[in-house]
């Protein structure tokens, strides 16, 4: 342990019989910085665990035709694939990533730009919105458009919208903070209109990290199934690239599958997760190391 | 996307230049505004239309016969009869509860250690990758959670179990907590599961918390000859008391409406109140997931919205407490 503010232990006199306090101090600080490690230990092992272990399981089916086949029509078949899951989560969650992004910025723009009551209240309600369980959101969808249009992929693309709009709106809040306040001026003694001056100025300087913001969201949104369930439903037969279709999802299958009994469905489900996990995996680096580049250039 | 007409750069007459450029900014920024409109449009459709689509059965049960029972029995129900109400959600409320506080009670002490090894001990260039790593732990999908612990960690979990269940299963009074038999899925596994999930958002609170501590106030404990230890338990500890109190919550807050993982993991018994935390139940957030698109008895589905409702009025009290309690220490990042 080499931390720059390690005390110097120092020699505990031996001459009286030794300082039993300081000895004992000093064993308890050993202790408990051996307990503190420990814990970082288990709490990395357990992250070690879930990964090695989905990937064990996950390479023992996971192929080609794992990408590019349909599940079997009898799950307890062995075979098939995920290829309308992946297709469905990637037109569900780029649908929601169109409404949302849009949408985040500009609320995130009008937050940080045009301070006011409006933006007060949107910054509270964002943080609220954070907090609202996405089976609710799922069931709000569901009485919102379902009941009138019924199950489909583009009602999954709602209830996910709304579940990343917080995310997007913090992340860019978060980065239009940073931008600072001269720049602004700068472009306003140009002659520069509010407008012009948050489009070509404001937001660029902050793209790199409304860009992490915006991954992160994905990332989020690829992995969420309970409000799917009630929007989309699932539909493990055949590719359906028709939003206004039920979908299926990487998430759905996966779930589907993993409940059943049969091993063959929950090799495939084995698969599913891998892919999920690596998607999101892959999603999420990208955003830190998007994210580290953050240092804001001024134009 | 957001941008507006761009400004024509033609010389023009000044005065419509002026108009027009004004126009736009007022555009533009009535835009903006409608945009952060939708985001408050959000959460107040969301209480609308919950209410709504859950009103036939509060009218028809009355409000508070929900919370009068335990017992969710939805073949019970008819068209006609309206006591005693077959939806009681009570035993619900409870499994939530129960679930999120076991994912507390483990969560907590590690989401405190592991913030203070990464911030305390940990040497300055190992701080950061260790950060993002347990970060990582809240990038694997729910999901996901859920698979693994019905085939790698409830395994795992058997011998513990037994463990527990013979030594303080046994003793009389609390033994009803921890009694037998143990099938695997219980509301002990959900809490253990959500305790990992929500371990990265509370390590982080935490570690911000820790971060503001003065570190004239660490140097000044160990000037005065406390060792690490002693340094953290008196100046770091205290100082970050409300913080921890706001990290606690807002992971509360997360495992409280947590599904798919729990709905894998629990059981989904509905029918009572199971007094063992090995024993098998359903949270709020697991009976919506596991019988929406199933609920073809009579109010049935306006019952499942009824528990939403209670869930969403729970976890926005929950959630915006631990906002509050964060913010009062200013480590607003959660």
């Amino acid at each position: 342990m080499t931390a720059p503010l390690t005390p110097r232990a120092p020699q505990a006199p031996r001459l009286d019989g030794g300082d039993a306090g300081l000895t004992r101090r000093h064993a308890r600080d050993r202790a408990m910085t051996v307990l503190l490690a420990t814990v970082m230990a288990i709490t990395l092992a357990v992250l070690a665990w879930v990964l090695v272990y989905v990937a064990a399981q996950g390479l023992k089916y996971l192929g080609p035709a794992f990408f590019t086949q349909t599940p079997p029509g009898n799950p307890a078949q062995v075979g098939g694939g995920y290829a309308n899951g992946i297709i469905g989560s990637l037109i569900i969650v780029g649908i929601a990533t169109v409404i949302s992004v849009p949408v985040g910025i500009a609320a995130a723009i009008a937050i940080i730009e045009y301070p006011g009551r409006l933006g007060a209240a949107t910054s509270f309600v964002t943080d609220v919105l954070v907090g609202v369980p996405s089976i609710v959101t799922g069931a709000f969808v569901y009485a919102l458009w379902v009941t009138r249009f019924g199950y489909s992929g583009l009602a999954g693309s709602i209830a996910l919208a709304i579940i990343m709009l917080p995310l997007v709106i913090r992340g860019t809040a978060e980065m239009l903070r940073l931008v600072p306040v001269a720049l602004r001026e700068a472009s306003s003694a140009l002659g520069v209109t509010r407008a012009r001056t948050i489009v070509s100025v404001v937001l660029p300087a902050a793209r790199a990290g409304i860009t992490t913001g915006v991954m992160l969201a994905v990332a989020r949104a690829m992995g969420e199934t309970a409000p799917l369930l009630l929007t989309t439903l699932g539909n493990s037969l055949f590719i359906q690239a028709n939003p206004t279709q039920r979908m299926s999802t990487l998430s759905l299958q996966i779930f589907g599958d993993a409940i059943t009994g049969f091993q063959s469905a929950q090799a495939r489900a084995w698969a599913g997760a891998l892919t999920l996990i690596l998607i999101v995996l892959i999603l999420y680096i990208a955003a830190r190391l998007t994210g580290r580049r953050l240092t804001l250039t001024r134009s | 996307m957001t941008a507006p007409a761009p400004v024509s750069a033609a010389p023009a007459a000044a005065a419509d230049l002026r108009g027009g450029r004004r126009y736009t900014d007022r555009a533009f920024r009535a835009a903006m505004l409608a945009a952060a409109g939708i985001v408050l449009l959000v959460l107040v459709g969301t209480a609308v239309f919950l209410v709504t689509s859950a009103w036939p059965a509060l009218r028809h049960y009355g409000f508070l016969t929900f919370l009068g029972s335990d017992r969710w029995a939805p073949s019970d129900a008819t068209a006609g009869s309206t006591h005693p109400n077959p939806y009681g959600i009570v035993q619900f409320m409870y499994g939530t509860g129960l679930t999120s506080l076991i994912g507390m009670v483990i969560a907590l002490p590690v989401a405190v250690a592991v913030a203070l090894f990464i911030t305390e001990v940990a040497p300055a260039w190992l701080r950061r990758p260790l950060s993002s790593t347990v970060d990582l732990l809240a990038a694997i999908p729910s999901v996901v959670y859920g698979f693994w612990g019905i085939f790698a960690l409830i395994p795992a979990l058997h011998p513990v179990v037994n463990f527990l269940t013979s030594t303080l299963g046994k003793v009389p009074g609390i033994g009803l907590a921890f009694a037998g038999p143990f099938f695997g899925v219980s509301y002990f596994t959900a809490g253990v599961v959500l305790a990992i999930m929500v371990l990265p958002i509370m390590t982080a609170i935490c570690r911000e918390v820790f971060a503001t501590t003065p570190a004239d106030e660490k140097e000044a404990a160990l000037a005065l000859g406390s060792t690490r230890w002693e340094m953290l338990r008196m100046a770091v500890l205290p100082r970050s008391r409300s913080g921890i109190t706001g990290a606690a919550i807002l992971g509360l807050g997360r495992a409280l409406g947590e599904t798919i993982a729990v709905t894998m993991v629990i059981g989904n018994s509905v029918l009572a109140i199971t007094t063992s935390i090995f024993g098998q139940g359903a949270t709020m957030a697991s009976v919506i997931a596991n019988e929406f698109t199933e609920a073809t008895e009579p109010f049935h589905l306006q019952s499942l919205f009824v528990v939403g409702l209670w869930l969403l009025i729970i976890a926005l009290v929950v959630n915006v407490a631990g906002k509050l309690v964060v913010r009062r220490t200013r480590a607003d990042i959660a």
